[in-house]
């Protein structure tokens, strides 16, 4: 059994970020990473990221990653694991942890869960032919491992994620069919969708997919167009060629953890699913055990980051580190947190904290800051 | 409409460009964005302080068109590339427009490329009069395209490859 302080679960931008803010009040930190490469989903964002300077706006995701993990390697109280799978919290509070194919017993004072969320999918005839990948995938072998993933693609899900790797796919040399978005609007950020909308990308809203077919693998897709109660409109299929399809179709929150450990769960819609119910340091009804970035409810990498922050510090607090500076410091990250979700874009977001609190939940928001 | 094809309407335009006495003075940046989502880089890029955003960072940016000499450093620097500057007095006949590029090959000084319309279409060769590096970490290029004075509102993309040298 080996005794931590702080355990944080996940090595992304949540996760890197609480741990280098629990690090920088005093608190020693133990991270562990189930993929051999730490970073997350930061490691393939090749574009440029939104938010404002303190989230480093305007940096590439693949920079914001390195610069955060070099500032962990670098912090002598944080150890960071790869290849190290999270496999369980018991009711002893030990954390069981596969590293290396040696399962590990730890005794944390407290967990910071920063999991993320794993691809939905989708059901249509033909979905389990070879060539249908989630978006996610398919950014990962272009810009992760440098092959090149297909030669023409259809995208389904014009969410920033489609938006994205659409943009991602044509840079990589890779024709893309369409992007298919089954509701009336575009359901990224407008400017994702003007950039490959002038590089030749049509942009269907209001289509969905009929079936994939093809001998073997994907050879094409039939699609077809929807009423305003979503359903199909006879005689408008189409026939899009294509070897691989793609599916960005939304995010889900990977809670096994969380219901483990038998934190209260709530279902609310607009946060992706079942989420821990979290106070304003974002520790949940399991006192002790933090969860901050996509586990709680999917959001952008900015958000994740400042949600990892406050985390770190509102866990290292509770050890007795900073306890003259870790108000201030949560305070700051509250207020960017805040002002992320101010505009029409955090309107879901503000929502799902609506309806958690709605359902008991009570989760940290300052209703007057929206107020506008 | 921009919410269901990405491409914006002439009424979006309308609001963010600058005006034809404002073009016949010199260069002028043209923010085309529409949209009130969390980001402000721009603000920050610009020092002469022409880009403001009045209501936080998820205000839409305001072009203070007596401040904005159409120095292009803007371009690079917004995550959406949405930024384009144009140039009306280039010569008699040309304009030149300037265009974030983020695709490989990028084309050479000289070259002559098919410039492409907001969705996509081709408007016909142009030339490449400059291409600028947004260095290191930023890596975003900037493509200065000779156009006709008349596409100069319409051209804000080029087509990747296929580029001829010199006519």
């Amino acid at each position: 059994m080996v005794e931590a302080e702080i355990i944080v679960i996940g090595g992304g931008p949540a996760g890197l970020s609480a741990a280098k803010a629990a690090a920088s009040l005093g608190a020693r930190v133990i991270v562990c990473e189930r993929d051999e490469l730490p970073g997350g989903q930061l490691v393939k964002q090749t574009h440029k990221f939104f938010g404002s300077e303190k989230q480093s706006a305007g940096e590439r995701g693949i920079h914001i990653g390195e610069k955060l993990l070099k500032e962990v390697m670098e912090n002598e109280k944080i150890t960071l694991l790869t290849d190290a799978t999270a496999i369980g919290i018991y009711e002893d509070g030990v954390v069981g942890i596969l590293h290396r194919g040696s399962f590990v017993k730890y005794k944390p004072q407290r967990v910071v869960i920063a999991t993320g969320a794993s691809e939905k999918f989708l059901a249509f005839s033909g979905n389990d032919l070879p060539g249908i990948y989630g978006a996610g995938a398919v950014q990962t072998l272009m810009n992760v491992a440098g092959v090149k993933p297909a030669e023409r693609v259809l995208m389904i899900g014009s969410g920033n994620i489609g938006l994205i790797v659409s943009y991602q796919l044509k840079q990589a040399g890779v024709e893309v069919a369409a992007v298919i978005e089954a509701a009336p609007k575009i359901g990224g950020y407008l400017v994702h969708a003007s950039k490959i909308r002038r590089a030749g990308i049509p942009i269907l809203t209001g289509w969905t997919i009929m079936e994939a077919y093809g001998d073997g693998q994907v050879e094409g897709a039939k699609i077809c167009r929807l009423d305003d109660k979503w359903q199909p409109i006879p005689g408008t299929e189409q026939d899009v060629k294509c070897d691989v399809i793609c599916l960005a179709v939304g995010l889900s929150p990977l809670t096994e953890l969380c219901w483990q450990a038998e934190c209260e769960m709530k279902f609310v819609r607009e946060l992706s699913g079942h989420v821990p119910v979290t106070d304003k340091n974002l520790e949940t009804t399991h006192k002790g055990i933090y969860a901050a970035g996509d586990v709680s409810g999917i959001e952008e990498a900015s958000s994740a980051m400042v949600e990892g922050r406050l985390a770190g510090y509102a866990a290292a607090e509770s050890l007795g580190y900073g306890q003259e500076r870790a108000a201030a410091l949560k305070e700051e990250a509250r207020a960017e947190l805040d002002e992320l979700r101010a505009g029409p874009m955090g309107a879901k977001i503000r929502q799902g904290i609506e309806t958690m609190e709605s359902k008991g939940g009570k989760v940290y928001v300052n209703l007057d800051r929206y107020s506008r | 409409m921009l919410i269901s094809t990405g491409i914006p309407a002439k009424e979006d335009l309308e609001r963010v460009r600058p005006s034809a006495e404002r073009l016949a003075k010199g260069p002028a940046a043209m923010v085309e964005c529409f949209q009130e989502i969390p980001c402000n880089p721009c603000v920050a890029a610009c020092a002469r302080k022409a880009i403001s955003m009045a209501g936080g960072i998820n205000a839409l940016p305001e072009v203070d068109f007596e401040k904005c000499t159409g120095c292009s450093i803007c371009i690079t620097r917004c995550p959406g590339l949405a930024i384009f500057v144009i140039d009306q007095n280039y010569s008699a006949d040309f304009a030149l427009v300037k265009i974030p590029f983020e695709y490989t090959p990028v084309p050479r000084e000289g070259q002559y490329v098919q410039g492409l319309s907001r969705s996509g279409e081709e408007l016909g060769w142009f030339r490449v009069n400059k291409v600028t590096s947004g260095g290191g970490r930023n890596m975003t290029n900037v493509i200065a395209l000779e156009t006709p004075k008349e596409l100069s509102m319409e051209v804000r993309g080029i087509k990747v490859g296929g580029y001829r040298d010199g006519e």
